[in-house]
């Protein structure tokens, strides 16, 4: 089960990429479960995805909490809060 | 409605009269926010962006007589005293453009996926999230 992962702002340029594929790794069916799978990555994806940093996710292009569930072909985004207007 | 999400500048008076055209309309509520003091870029989730901003207008419109409602928000390099965004409301009474208006502009700035990062003398640096902005629009909810 594929999915497309982005990174917006600050989290962008802190891991050096706007997306990505990720191949779910079983047992890893919400968001809050993605955030850790990649936090586990270490080096910036722990710092970028470390538990005191305020991270707000997307899934489908619809703002969700981490316990948001998600599935082979969404489309996850991982961003800062948002400071527009 | 009109939500437009683009690099280009936009004129407040072309926008208002755009919406003002039905002869039911007696108030059009706007506002222009404006880069501060420094140079910034605004990058921003193209696609969610648009229907995020789209589903805010329509929680106006559901609270407030909205006849019509325009959002323009720019992304991209900034300078000092550009416009930013525009939110113009169209209503038969002032009340509803109003506060329509400002209930836009306060969920903009916590559920639209926009972000600055300024550029100052000391270097670049996005700018943080401030709790102000999620307690204006949070007493909307009282």
């Amino acid at each position: 089960m594929k999915v497309k992962v982005l990174f917006f702002a600050a989290l962008r340029e802190q891991l050096g990429k706007g997306s990505e594929e990720i191949d779910l790794p079983s047992g890893v069916t919400t968001v809050g479960g993605l955030r850790e799978h990649l936090r586990e990555r270490g080096g910036a994806w722990a710092a970028a995805f470390a538990a005191a940093r305020n991270v707000r996710a997307a899934v489908n292009q619809e703002m969700v909490q981490l316990a948001a569930p998600i599935t082979g072909g969404d489309e996850v985004a991982f961003f800062p809060p948002v400071t527009g207007g | 409605m009109r939500v437009r999400v683009q690099k280009e500048d936009f004129d407040l008076s072309a926008e208002v009269r755009a919406i003002s055209g039905d002869s039911k309309v007696g108030a059009v509520a706007s506002f222009v926010g404006l880069v501060r003091d420094v140079r910034m870029t605004l990058e921003h989730y193209p696609g969610m962006t648009e229907s995020a901003i789209r589903k805010i207008v329509d929680q106006a419109g559901s609270r407030w007589q909205v006849m019509d409602c325009t959002v323009i928000h720019r992304y991209g390099d900034l300078l000092p005293n550009d416009q930013i965004v525009l939110v113009a409301v169209a209503s038969a009474h002032r009340g509803d453009a109003f506060a329509a208006c400002e209930f836009i502009m306060d969920y903009l700035k916590t559920q639209a996926p926009f972000w600055k990062k300024e550029y100052r003398a000391e270097g670049a640096s996005w700018v943080e999230a401030r709790a102000t902005d999620d307690q204006a629009a949070e007493r909307w909810k009282k």
